[in-house]
């Protein structure tokens, strides 16, 4: 397809170009401003969902000391953890905000494609984040029916918030699915749309394929919990029967008959395992960057993470009954959902060899990015080594809702993706802001994090072993259980509130050196990749000044023969630096998505 | 530097960790070693990777750190490396999943000549029903539901009429006879898991689902619940013990029949009656009890619940070390020496006239609602009147004073922890919400305005 340009750029732009306070940082247009009231949204219902983690973790390590966590609390608390890190932090940050900052930058394009709506996208995330915080207000307070509001207890006596509560969460559930809509029609669009010249997406930058993917993933996924959501509520408010079987309630018949609580959960998890990705895909592509730049070799056998990427985004879609094998649904699906889920273990596989393979022969520079970008390998490789255990069916029967479940989620989709985000953020800050952060802080954030979470999920995973339930208020007496199981769950609280304080460090560097941080040069880490290229730091509206960039090779230039630095950025052209025809590879010779 | 030799010690504490740790699989009872193999098979090939990805990462991190003059290799691809490890992980793949999937096999088809036994869920207990001497266990369905006939078994359904009922959760089986569970729940979704056993299943009303096992080694052994059910999820379990066939066969001989717990005689009131005057120094002609002797008020409390206490204080199961009060009691319900005894003294104080009792302590309503409305509710009902359901007695209306003094009781492990008292370590955890005698006063205050 040959470039067309835009008939009316400029014209276009300035349709949407603030001309006051408000427009610029309030009712904002522009696709920067956005990502970062998503992603302070998103941080700041994290920091909610991260507080009720340290609450209920007191009342497991230490139940003596916590008279504030009764048994009603505790299990609204970790369903709202549950959910809010899932949903509102992690997917809101992935997307919503390294989403919406990257794709324009790094496709070279001046914003989204739809502005108006990206903005509408982000009051409506904040709408659904309010309607959830309300939910705590609410007589009988929040829903405590665990994060996968499995029916039909979700509206029945005897579970925490049954009332209020359950409907605020899935009317916040339906805008928050309104809201990615509206935001992951844009990425997808302006990914296919609005690159600049000579942009192929054999071209782009994985941190783009990854959010792509992902986007699309959520495309297809959200409906399905959108519509369970809306089921739900027809049940619990008009008395349909979806989900309802005929129940007793607390000594008394309900008057629901013939649903299927099975239903839910197949609706749920045909969301809830593409989300695994909505989250890691993006991890994926961030951290696949950050380690080329910092180790200056290009990302190694970057096709096939392109096709890595494609592969377990579809394969996502097969798999979602893993969560169910003790469900009570058919027992000859395990058949079908093992096989498939053991066999994305092999593109997700190829990924972190590839992440290694790039280390290898680099000349790898420890700045702060790369610290957090090596301990998720560390992480990643420990938790997806895990997801074999629970993928193989019959290894789920033992360890199926024990808290090993809980230490592989979170390693894998808790832990990992926010390593990720952090190497993201310390390696994108200085674009962001035009300033550096403190170094010092940065690597004392590092070390405590990191070394934290592994003390707090490596032996969580034992206890999973040991066969303790997970959604346990208190264990009581259990013959099997001994006292010593009690005393590692004190220390593992001590060391989630040892991570939970140190993230303070992060607040104090990253707040404290918008002020006090030293101006930083546009591109420090020498990354050829298009964002880095911008006329100003941090890019100003419309990002590119006059005129458009034209890209004229791949994003992973480092350390080429010839050049005269030891990176070329994406823009300069074959007249300038070398490009290498190598016998391997070259992008421009690989027609398979470039003509897309 | 540093982050290389970090990730190496990882690697070395995370062995070291894995050896030295005491929590382990608990030992199997039951014969699914082959479930066992599958977890070595798994735990042996992720290990390996494990290991070798991080260290092969660790010698990158510091074999290839920034040096003068030392520039990174241009090398985007490598196609034969690339097939290789795909390969390698395909075949590590298949020897863990291919056990895996014989295993399920398995799993999935239960032996002819398996016994079945039925599961029964509900919050938060369990209960257990056996075929009887026609193998076959009769129908059952919510509608048929009622505190004489939990499970809904169909009165009409001739198969049901000898079906063993077990109406408290602790079961039994015959060792080395496979059993297939038959799994059903009338409220929410269940889940019945026993840890030396390897398998687990959810109860989920409106259908049927299922599990087997063959039990190897005798034993008693917990039941727990591992699938959210509600506030009560963590308190809701059993036991079953493992007994020789002689052991089980005399059990399951001493269980009522579905037909005999449908053809009680109707309680003596009047035997009941005469047998209350003993009770009637103390508790008070009408059951409206005295404080000054410590005697809380009977009438208007539920027969199932009198009936329970009164067993519990004649196996010594209340009135033990502590409960001074309590002990009182002992010797009075060992006067009642048959069951039945107990049933028509129990029928004959439910059926006494129901006045509130008077109140006596005074606290923080709203805050007493606060507590009441968050974690008692699920059980003893909005309105405090309580219901066999839930295995909840009445509270509104009764002895304030008794409720505090109980709550304490429990609070202080002085009832509830006895192995006969089934449902009272669930008050010794559910008591957890008041956190000391203050808030306790509050709920006594709020379940006073209950009347």
């Amino acid at each position: 397809m040959a470039y067309v340009p835009l008939a009316d750029r400029d014209a276009e732009m300035e349709m949407h170009h603030p001309h006051s306070f408000i427009e610029k940082y309030v009712w904002s247009q522009d696709h920067k401003v956005i990502a970062i009231q998503y992603g302070s949204v998103a941080v700041f219902t994290g920091i909610v969902g991260l507080v009720l983690s340290l609450m209920f973790r007191m009342q497991l390590g230490f139940p003596e000391t916590t008279d504030f966590v009764d048994p009603n609390f505790y299990y609204q608390a970790v369903t709202m953890h549950g959910m809010i890190m899932v949903v509102y932090f992690l997917t809101a940050i992935f997307l919503g905000g390294f989403g919406n900052y990257m794709v324009p930058l790094m496709c070279g394009a001046r914003d989204m494609v739809f502005p108006f709506m990206n903005m509408l996208s982000v009051w409506f995330f904040l709408l659904s984040v309010i309607i959830l915080m309300a939910s705590f207000f609410v007589g009988g307070g929040p829903t405590g029916a665990g994060w996968t509001l499995y029916p039909p207890q979700t509206a029945m006596e005897g579970t925490p918030g049954h009332d209020m509560g359950i409907i605020l969460m899935l009317v916040s559930l339906a805008v928050f699915i309104v809201a990615f809509t509206m935001g992951g029609l844009n990425y997808v669009v302006t990914i296919l749309q609005y690159r600049c010249r000579g942009m192929t997406l054999m071209r782009m930058p994985l941190t783009i394929w990854g959010i792509f993917v992902a986007t699309v993933l959520g495309l297809f996924a959200f409906p399905a919990l959108l519509v369970a959501a809306i089921m739900m509520l027809f049940d619990t408010l008009l008395g349909t029967s979806f989900f309802m079987p005929a129940v007793i309630e607390a000594g008394t018949a309900l008057d629901h008959n013939g649903g299927s609580p099975i239903l839910f959960q197949h609706l749920f998890w045909f969301f809830g395992h593409p989300e695994v990705y909505i989250v890691a895909l993006p991890a994926f592509g961030l951290v696949s960057d950050v380690l080329s730049v910092h180790a200056r070799k290009n990302i190694f056998g970057y096709r096939m993470m392109v096709w890595a990427i494609i592969a377990i985004g579809g394969l996502s879609f097969i798999v979602w009954a893993h969560h169910m094998y003790v469900s009570g649904m058919n027992p000859y699906f395990g058949f079908f959902f093992a096989t498939t889920t053991l066999i994305i273990a092999v593109p997700t596989a190829l990924k972190v060899y590839n992440w290694v393979l790039t280390l290898w022969e680099g000349d790898i520079r420890m700045n702060v990015p790369m610290y957090f970008a090596i301990g998720f390998i560390f992480t990643f490789i420990h938790g997806g080594l895990t997801g074999l255990f629970l993928g193989n069916v019959v290894i789920d029967l033992p360890l199926s809702d024990t808290y090993f479940v809980i230490a592989h989620f979170h390693m894998v989709m808790g832990v990992s993706p926010i390593l990720v985000l952090y190497a993201a953020i310390y390696h994108w800050y200085p674009k962001m802001s035009g300033r550096m952060y403190n170094e010092t802080l940065a690597k004392v954030h590092f070390w405590l994090t990191f070394l934290g979470a592994y003390a707090i999920y490596l032996p969580m995973h034992y206890l999973g072993f040991l066969g303790v339930p997970r959604r346990y208020y208190a264990l009581g007496t259990t013959d099997f259980i001994p006292q010593s199981a009690q005393d590692l769950n004190a220390a593992i609280t001590i060391a989630a509130l040892i991570v939970g304080v140190s993230q303070i460090l992060f607040f104090v560097n990253i707040i404290g050196s918008l002020k006090w941080g030293k101006k930083a040069d546009p591109n420090p880490w020498g990354a050829a990749s298009l964002e880095w290229q911008t006329p100003d730091t941090p890019p100003a509206h419309g990002n590119w000044g006059a005129e458009l960039p034209t890209v004229y090779r791949w994003a992973y230039d480092y350390s080429v023969p010839g050049a005269h630095q030891d990176f070329i950025p994406q823009n300069v052209s074959e007249a300038e630096e070398p490009t290498v025809s190598d016998e391997h590879f070259d992008p421009d010779k690989d027609q398979s998505l470039a003509d897309v | 530097m540093t982050l290389a030799v970090v990730i190496f010690l990882l690697v070395v504490a995370t062995i070291i960790f894995h050896f030295a740790s005491p929590w382990w699989f608990t030992d199997i009872a039951a014969d699914w070693s082959t479930i066992d193999l599958t977890i070595s098979i798994t735990f042996w090939v992720t290990g390996f990777v494990f290991i070798a990805c991080n260290l092969f990462m660790a010698y990158c991190v510091w074999k290839f750190r920034q040096k003068e003059g030392h520039k990174a290799v241009y090398e985007p691809e490598n196609h034969k490396l690339e097939a290789g490890l795909s390969i390698f992980t395909t075949i590590g793949v298949i020897a863990m999943l291919a056990p895996g999937l014989f295993v399920w096999a398995t799993f999935v088809t239960p032996p002819e000549n398996a016994a079945e036994y039925e599961v029964l869920g509900q919050q938060w207990q369990w209960q257990f029903r056996y075929p009887g001497a026609d193998g076959i266990l009769g129908t059952a369905d919510t509608e048929f539901v009622s505190e004489s006939n939990p499970f809904g078994v169909n009165p009409a359904d001739p198969n049901g009429r000898d079906d063993v009922i077990v109406n408290d959760p602790d079961m039994h089986l015959p060792v080395n006879q496979p059993v297939k569970a038959l799994l059903r729940s009338n409220d929410v979704l269940h889940n019945y898991t026993v840890a030396q056993f390897r398998v687990k299943m959810d109860l989920v009303p409106g259908l049927t689902s299922y599990l087997w096992f063959d039990p190897t080694e005798v034993g008693t052994y917990d039941i727990l619940c591992e699938e959210l059910c509600g506030i009560g999820h963590f308190i809701m379990r059993g036991s079953v013990t493992i007994d020789t066939q002689e052991d089980f066969d005399a059990w399951l001989a001493n269980q009522p029949t579905f037909a005999e717990t449908q053809s009680m005689a109707a309680p003596n009131l009047a035997a009941g009656q005469a047998q209350y005057a003993a009770c009637a120094a103390c508790h008070g002609q009408n059951g409206e009890g005295n404080q000054a002797l410590n005697a809380p008020k009977l009438a208007g409390q539920q027969a199932w619940y009198i009936e329970r206490q009164l067993n519990h204080f004649k196996v010594g199961a209340r009135g033990g070390e502590g409960d001074t009060n309590g002990a009182q009691m002992v010797a009075f319900a060992g006067m009642l020496t048959t069951d039945e005894a107990v049933r028509n003294v129990a029928a004959y104080i439910s059926s006494l006239p129901d006045t509130p009792a008077p109140t006596t302590v005074t606290g923080d309503i709203d805050n007493g609602y606060d507590i009441y409305d968050r974690n008692c509710a699920a059980c003893h009902l909005d309105d405090g009147a309580g219901t066999w359901y839930t295995d909840a007695p009445k509270l509104s209306g009764m002895s304030d004073w008794y409720f505090v003094t109980q709550i304490s009781n429990f609070r202080a492990g002085i009832r509830g922890l006895h192995s006969e008292d089934d449902y009272g370590e669930q008050m010794v955890a559910m008591a957890t919400a008041m956190a000391d005698a203050q808030e306790i006063a509050d709920v006594a205050a709020y379940i006073n305005t209950l009347r």
